[in-house]
């Protein structure tokens, strides 16, 4: 078995452990609340009441959120910025590493948008390949990373809080520590 | 924060896109090589001088429809979503097992979480949205994300601000450790790629990467006083009660 094969094999294991963990878990929880003699239908229910209330609390932060995003997307100034800096590298000698610019797009709409971060993947498939280095680090990268605007969006919007202080700078941190780790492994591994 | 951000998204996004626009309706681009065949020929029946300026008005119009859409296409199927995994994480206390689930990874949830104290519900919502997110299953995690944070509000003494017990959570949500992208591999395979799997260990090694970048961002942030949680007026006066009645 190939070092490739060997980890085809994982992870079709690990698929079908990730697909039978919500059934099992079910499972677990309805024993124990029939050990326990819980009255688990009613106790679903109550619970259950409050979900409308949680969904519903967040679609004005979303449609606010949502809104100014798709317009910032929809001027087209994210292309631009990849021209510029194209053109940028190149002049101070840095040309050998625009390649990677490629990936300035996706890098900046994942935190945005997870659809649109999606379309610019799958996009770097079709142009160049899934397994060239631009396909492989690009799918590193959206797995590595979140859509951070759209986490804070419904998670604070669902308590209320208008605030978030550090929080956001925190997420940003995170995905710019995450993409740029992607990269560097990019190079380092599937380069040249 | 978001205030400023959600101004500049919008003013440059507006202001841009008109410039560009404008700029593009003066001096032509030369051959519009890069348009896909689809839209080529809608293309070719407007006039090709002043079409760009409508073209982007049409863009950002559709953006405003599009922003209002996908947030009810994200919280109508949500609502069902909730409301399974509340009933279910709801039978779950009744039959003791979030306690049981929070005792066991108290350790890790008092170092991380010192803010949050022990026993209290916000370490099993928790640790079971990192559960749900390390293993890729996004339905579950979102349910037990927002029935964490519920639980952390109630520990919070200023409801409309963030704590850093918050943050912190957020953070780690953001970076969140991938054992295995499935999602990803499947689009990977979609796309014809020989090796669709390949990237599983580099993912590992940047989204850990990002988790650890996340946790000591919002540490070390936390401390800072451009941070510092601006008391409401009334739990000022409510403190500071409190103190003078415990001076003397």
């Amino acid at each position: 078995m190939t070092f490739a094969e060997q980890m085809q094999a994982i992870t079709a294991f690990m698929e079908a452990v990730s697909q039978w963990a919500i059934p099992a878990l079910v499972l677990m929880i309805i024993l124990t609340a029939a050990y326990k003699r819980v009255p688990m239908y009613e106790s679903f229910v109550t619970g259950a009441k409050e979900g409308f209330g949680v969904a519903v609390m967040i679609i004005p932060y979303l449609v606010a959120i949502f809104f100014a995003i798709k317009v910032f997307i929809a001027s087209g100034m994210f292309d631009d910025i990849k021209y510029g800096l194209t053109i940028a590298m190149n002049s101070i000698g840095l040309g050998a590493y625009t390649e990677s610019l490629d990936l300035l797009p996706l890098a900046m709409t994942k935190p945005l948008t997870g659809s649109g971060a999606r379309g610019i993947m799958l996009e770097i498939f079709h142009l160049h390949g899934p397994d060239s280095f631009l396909g492989k680090t690009a799918s590193i990268m959206m797995g590595s990373s979140e859509t951070t605007f759209y986490i804070l969006t419904v998670y604070f919007g669902s308590v209320g809080v208008k605030k978030v202080r550090h929080t956001l700078i925190a997420c940003l941190c995170a995905d710019a520590a995450g993409m740029g780790t992607a990269v560097v492994l990019g190079y380092l591994m599937y380069h040249g | 924060m978001l205030n400023k951000i959600w101004f500049w998204l919008l003013c440059i996004g507006i202001i841009y896109g008109f410039c560009k626009a404008s700029y593009q309706t003066r001096f032509p681009p030369p051959a519009p090589a890069v348009a896909p065949a689809s839209s080529d020929a809608s293309k070719k029946d407007a006039p090709p001088d002043d079409s760009a300026l409508t073209a982007m008005g049409k863009r950002l119009n559709n953006a405003v429809l599009e922003a209002t859409k996908s947030s009810i296409d994200i919280c109508i199927p949500l609502i069902g979503i909730m409301a399974l995994w509340l009933g279910l994480l709801n039978v779950a206390k009744d039959a003791g097992l979030i306690d049981v689930f929070a005792r066991i990874v108290r350790p890790l949830m008092r170092w991380l979480f010192p803010e949050v104290p022990d026993g209290h519900p916000a370490q099993g919502a928790m640790l079971m949205n990192f559960a749900a997110n390390m293993l890729g299953l996004d339905n579950a995690a979102t349910p037990m994300g927002l029935k964490a944070m519920e639980d952390l509000q109630t520990l919070n003494p200023v409801k409309d601000t963030a704590t850093n017990s918050m943050a912190l959570f957020l953070a780690i949500n953001c970076g969140s450790v991938t054992l295995i992208p499935f999602t990803i591999i499947g689009y990977r395979y979609a796309s014809g790629s020989k090796d669709p799997s390949g990237i599983i260990l580099g993912t590992l090694l940047a989204s850990s990467a990002s988790v650890v970048a996340g946790i000591a961002a919002a540490r070390w942030l936390s401390r800072s006083p451009k941070y510092r949680v601006a008391m409401s007026d009334a739990s000022e006066h409510a403190i500071s009660a409190g103190e003078g009645g415990a001076a003397p």
